[in-house]
């Protein structure tokens, strides 16, 4: 039997990587509440993010101030990748959608590849192996930051959902689409500032992950899986439901990884994806569908 | 469409393209042939499902992937014969299709929840296969080469040619033969109105599940014969993304739900890929990054795909783009 604070810091570890889950799934449930899509590109532009924090640390900007600059930026990219490709390729259609999101996924992808080859690469930060001390545990530094990071921005995120005009202009085209054009409001605008906030919060998430994790051009494959799974765990479109199943996973894997062995530590997620996918679509926490 | 009408454009093909090796012995269009005629099989079976029952599968390669461990391991575990593992390997696939899809259509999953589950299931089956001893993990499994016609193995590129070619013609055939039967209308019907198709008492799930257990024996099949072709296989070249990928781009890039759609689509490809290898030299990830253009293009410009975009300039072959999608 294990000792309960081994057992106690794998469930803290655990929570740890979960608040990087729940913040990569929160955009990705936005999208899908608000545009009904599932946004395949979202690793791909979780890469694209990874790469952009890692030059901009190679330039000597620290990946915690990089993230100042980045979240715009990506949030100017997801808007213009929405607005001006996105939309006017799939004409409306969702089965479309669902393809042209495929195809920009591999499209950065294979850029990222083709520009930077499959190098595995890091970088060095003088807090990279720092850690906190909790008397029974011992924490990384960089994953107590991203923790913290993460549930101020969630946190932030739910306060501008639901009391400034943009959010609420959000949710109600999450609601009824149509309704909200009646009542005036730019869906087209919506839909992009949506897509932009998702691939912001990625940025976000991507500058998070890069002091102790590692960036090629594959990386965001794995989490975006990750993410599906928590949004399909919280309820596809449930902002709240993305925080809670994100750090749920977190503390799935990481308890699946001490009892099973490393690398089955995923596994257990995606067996738990396939179960909850086919059993009850709508999420633990039953969001509209 | 008349039976001859039907068929016999697709037999004239097939009887041009099995004289290819009479008038080239160059090993490298032949291989590169093989490669393109391995996609347009694996295209072919994403093509029955995704084409003709508009369920979008993103994770083709879990079929692709067991056809070629199945076919591989049968041999080497049981010394069972080639021929007799190919066979089992597209049934054992066929079968591999009907479970996952028993599970996620009983379950209503449809558009992208579908695509999610067989991306998932893809994904599964990577990481079982690569962290278990059995299926000799991330090391993949390697045939013995005996090169007899007898073992499934040629001494030639042309053998290997035609053989692919002639599993692509039992494709083509069988979806053209599809596509004038109930299933195949049952399965269009499923596609543009699915709630409308069981009102008038098809049996929506039937459907679907005859479409996906052939659609994967199709590309279990195209994964058997790359393992005899490259006598080896890993997890990443059997399940890994890019096969799930390039199995979806053959048909949607030709023009999907069509019979030759997947075929085109693969030449294409094929084309494509050499074409960037040729202005920009062997760079990593150029050529898929460029499909990834093409295939966002297609979606915006040309529904019906490159047959679509032939038939819309009037210069279709008939009975070639008759059916292609709106």
């Amino acid at each position: 039997m294990l000792a309960p604070d081994i057992l106690l810091a794998a469930v803290l570890n655990g929570l740890m990587t979960g608040a990087v889950y729940a913040l990569v799934a929160v955009g990705l449930t936005l999208v899908y509440g608000v545009l009904h899509i599932i946004n395949f590109a979202h690793g791909a532009i979780l890469s694209a993010a990874m790469f952009a924090a890692y030059f901009a640390s190679l330039a000597g900007v620290d990946p915690y101030i990089a993230l100042i600059g980045l979240a715009p930026l990506f949030f100017a990219a997801g808007y213009a990748a929405q607005r001006l490709i996105i939309s006017p390729a799939s004409h409306g259609d969702d089965q479309n959608v669902l393809l042209v999101t495929l195809g920009l996924s591999i499209v950065i992808e294979n850029v990222l590849l083709t520009a930077f080859h499959s190098d595995t690469r890091s970088i060095d930060v003088p807090y990279g192996f720092a850690s906190v001390d909790l008397g029974f545990a011992f924490l990384p530094l960089p994953r107590v930051v991203a923790f913290a990071v993460a549930c101020v921005v969630s946190a932030a995120l739910w306060i501008g959902l639901h009391h400034t005009d943009t959010g609420k202009a959000i949710r109600a085209v999450a609601k009824e689409r149509y309704g909200a054009t009646l009542v005036g409001i730019d869906v087209a605008h919506v839909y992009a500032v949506t897509f932009g906030i998702g691939a912001a919060c990625l940025a976000i998430a991507a500058c998070l992950l890069l002091p102790s994790y590692y960036v090629n051009p594959r990386v965001g494959e794995a989490y975006v899986l990750v993410a599906f799974t928590v949004v399909v765990f919280g309820g596809m479109g449930s902002v709240p439901g993305a925080l809670i199943g994100g750090l749920m996973i977190g503390v799935i894997e990481s308890l699946t990884g001490l009892f099973f062995g490393e690398s089955l530590g995923q596994l257990g997620i995606f067996v738990l994806f396939i179960v909850m996918l086919l059993l009850r679509p709508t999420g633990l926490f039953g969001a509209r569908a | 469409m008349s039976a001859p009408r039907a068929f016999a454009p697709i037999l004239m093909i097939l009887a041009l393209g099995a004289a290819l090796p009479f008038v080239t012995s160059s090993n490298i269009i032949l291989n590169g042939m093989v490669t393109t005629l391995i996609v347009a099989l694996a295209g072919y079976g994403w093509n029955l499902l995704g084409g003709y029952g508009g369920q979008f599968s993103f994770g083709h390669a879990a079929f692709f992937g067991t056809g070629a461990y199945a076919c591989a391991l049968l041999q080497q575990r049981c010394g069972v014969n080639a021929w007799v593992a190919f066979a089992s390997a597209i049934t054992i696939g066929g079968g591999v299709g009907f479970i996952i899809g028993y599970l996620s259509f009983r379950s209503g999953l449809r558009g992208s929840y579908f695509a999610l589950v067989t991306l998932a299931f893809a994904e599964v089956f990577r990481i079982v296969v690569n962290a278990s001893s059995f299926f000799n993990g991330a090391a993949g499994v390697l045939l013995e080469l005996d090169a007899r016609p007898g073992n499934f193995q040629f001494a030639s590129r042309a053998a290997y040619y035609e053989v692919a070619l002639g599993l692509v013609g039992v494709a083509l055939l069988s979806t053209r033969a599809l596509e004038r039967s109930r299933l195949g209308a049952y399965l269009v019907a499923v596609r543009e109105n699915e709630n409308a198709a069981k009102a008038l008492g098809v049996d929506t799930l039937k459907t679907k599940l005859q479409a996906i257990s052939l659609s994967a024996a199709f590309t279990a099949a195209a994964g058997a014969f790359y393992v005899q072709y490259f006598l080896f296989i890993n997890p990443e070249l059997g399940f890994g993304a890019s096969i799930s990928i390039e199995a979806l781009l053959a048909p949607i890039i030709g023009g999907l739900g069509t019979a030759f759609g997947p075929l085109v689509g693969a030449v294409a490809l094929h084309e494509l890929g050499e074409l960037t290898q040729w202005l920009l030299g062997s760079l990593p990830g150029a050529d898929m990054a460029l499909f990834g253009v093409f295939l966002v293009l297609i979606i915006a410009f040309a529904r019906g795909g490159i047959l679509g975009l032939l038939s819309r300039l009037g210069r279709g072959v008939h009975g070639m783009a008759g059916e292609v999608m709106p």
